[in-house]
């Protein structure tokens, strides 16, 4: 298993735990945000939606675990890179400019990285710790909804995942060696529609629930 | 960078980065650069300020330089922010002073990087670049009588790829360029252009990994792919050479 540790512990190899993490959460968004469409089918689809989701009980815990156990490869790979990254400069440049290749998405990886954690902790002391013994799923949406500072929190935190996902998504092809001229295009207008369709798909609903309910 | 309009010479203030050594510290100072002809290249318009440095017996300012063909790789300082100056694919050497106009300030740094000490003012000390580059180790060849031309068939593409990569000249300015410090252009480049030929092949795994290896023990930093890279690259590497760097090194450590 050495050589196993010794790729993890290079440059590179935490890059590639990065990357296959990060792409596991842009499927788990995909499929989040395919559930929560059911929204807009009004309360029973939602609410049967996600007991549907509960029924499948020891297949779902996996599923928490895997998600928890990438979070944690997520973010701790990224803390050691970007520890790595401020001691690879010790003295800043006086004056520094981009030559062109940075975006926002990647000048700000790990500070939208952050406050999507901040607020996935947030998310789900909102929708998931909470007591729904005499409630729907629904009910506690509505609830949350009501509030325009959740609303306004929940669609600033999608912006900002949009953003990390922006630059993410097609970063990871990178680094898992997919670039092409022949189809690296595509992958980088299919990283823009993504994060489009989260931020919005996801921002919307709020607003959704705020004004059309 | 806007252009000098058609006068002939121009007047600058310089704000160059001073340290006599490499545990001191350093600074800023200001030079003025008056009557530069715009036909000059930066390395000459440098030359003018320290003719009048050493005649007035003071300190000139130290950097690196050789060909001043843009083909060595010795030169280069970052130029108001930008490594190599604000011209795309050139070297420091190559760059003009008509991209400059009258009045201009210009502030010069060396590159910075952990992995790169500074020697004296912009001289910095690229060995760690060597150091990747011996860890790479050699290529097996049959090193008999003169061969045959083409007794080695390689494939037309794959020999125009091999020579983008191979036109590295190791300047350092990609990693002056990432914001990350990181020198995965360079070594990018360097495994691509063996990685590419049939004469790479036999040792291709080790020398990935062993580059890698040398690349991360020298304090380099972690790629984010900002392409920043690519786009101060005086020979215009593109970072497809470090997704097969990524390729090269997944193949060897799994496969
Ligand atoms: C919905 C949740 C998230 C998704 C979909 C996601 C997705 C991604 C993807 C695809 C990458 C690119 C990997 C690569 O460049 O090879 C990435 C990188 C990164 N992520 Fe996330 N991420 C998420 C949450 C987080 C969290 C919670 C943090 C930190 C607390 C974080 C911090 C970072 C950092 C620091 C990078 C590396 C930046 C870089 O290489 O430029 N991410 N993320
Ligand atoms: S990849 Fe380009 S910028 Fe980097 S050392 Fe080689 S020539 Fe210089
Ligand atoms: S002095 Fe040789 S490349 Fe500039």
């Amino acid at each position: 298993m050495n050589w196993l540790l010794d790729i993890i512990e290079s440059s590179i190899g935490k890059k590639l735990l990065m990357a296959l993490t990060g792409l596991g959460f842009c499927v788990f968004l995909f499929g989040h945000l395919a559930g929560n469409l059911t929204i807009y089918g009004g309360k029973d689809a939602f609410n049967s939606y996600a007991e549907h989701l509960h029924s499948l009980g020891p297949i779902l815990t996996v599923a928490e675990i895997g998600l928890l156990i990438f979070a944690m490869v997520h973010i701790l790979s990224g803390i050691f890179l970007f520890w790595g990254n401020l001691k690879a400069r010790p003295q800043r440049y006086v004056m520094k400019k981009s030559a062109g290749g940075r975006t926002i998405g990647s000048r700000t990886m790990p500070y939208t990285g952050f406050l999507v954690l901040l607020f996935v902790i947030f998310h789900l002391m909102n929708f998931h710790f909470v007591d729904k013994t005499n409630t729907t799923i629904f009910q506690i949406v509505q609830n949350a909804f009501s509030d325009p500072i959740y609303v306004g929190i929940y669609i600033a935190a999608m912006l900002v995942v949009g953003i990390h996902v922006s630059h993410g998504f097609w970063s990871a092809f990178q680094t898992l060696g997919a670039n092409h001229p022949k189809y690296m295009p595509l992958i980088k207008g299919l990283s823009i529609c993504f994060s489009l369709i989260v931020g919005m798909g996801f921002g919307f609903l709020p607003i959704y629930f705020l004004f059309m309910l | 960078m806007t252009r000098s309009n058609g006068k002939k010479n121009i007047n600058l203030t310089l704000k160059v980065w001073r340290q006599v050594g490499s545990d001191v510290k350093g600074r800023l100072e200001t030079y003025q650069a008056n009557n530069i002809s715009t036909d000059m290249s930066f390395l000459e318009m440098l030359d003018v300020v320290n003719e009048e440095l050493i005649i007035n017996h003071r300190d000139p300012i130290a950097f690196d330089h050789d060909c001043r063909e843009g083909i060595c790789g010795m030169c280069g300082a970052v130029v108001n922010g930008r490594a190599h100056g604000p011209e795309k694919g050139t070297t420091l050497c190559q760059l003009h002073m008509r991209h400059f106009s009258d009045r201009d300030t210009v502030i010069i740094e060396p590159w910075r990087s952990r992995a790169f000490k500074i020697i004296k003012d912009l001289v910095v000390d690229r060995s760690a670049l060597d150091a990747i580059i011996q860890a790479g180790g050699y290529i097996s060849v049959s090193a008999g009588g003169t061969p045959d031309a083409n007794v080695i068939p390689v494939p037309q593409e794959a020999a125009e790829k091999a020579m983008d990569a191979a036109a590295c000249i190791g300047c350092g300015a990609c990693i002056a360029a990432c914001p990350n410090a990181s020198a995965m252009l360079f070594v990018g480049a360097k495994v691509s252009h063996l990685a590419l030929l049939p004469q790479g092949a036999p040792e291709a795994a080790r020398r990935v990994l062993k580059m890698v290896q040398k690349m991360d023990d020298c304090g380099f930093g972690n790629c984010t792919n900002e392409r920043e890279c690519e786009a101060v690259c005086p020979k215009e590497i593109s970072i497809t050479n470090i997704a097969r760097l990524n390729r090269e090194y997944i193949k060897a450590g799994f496969l």
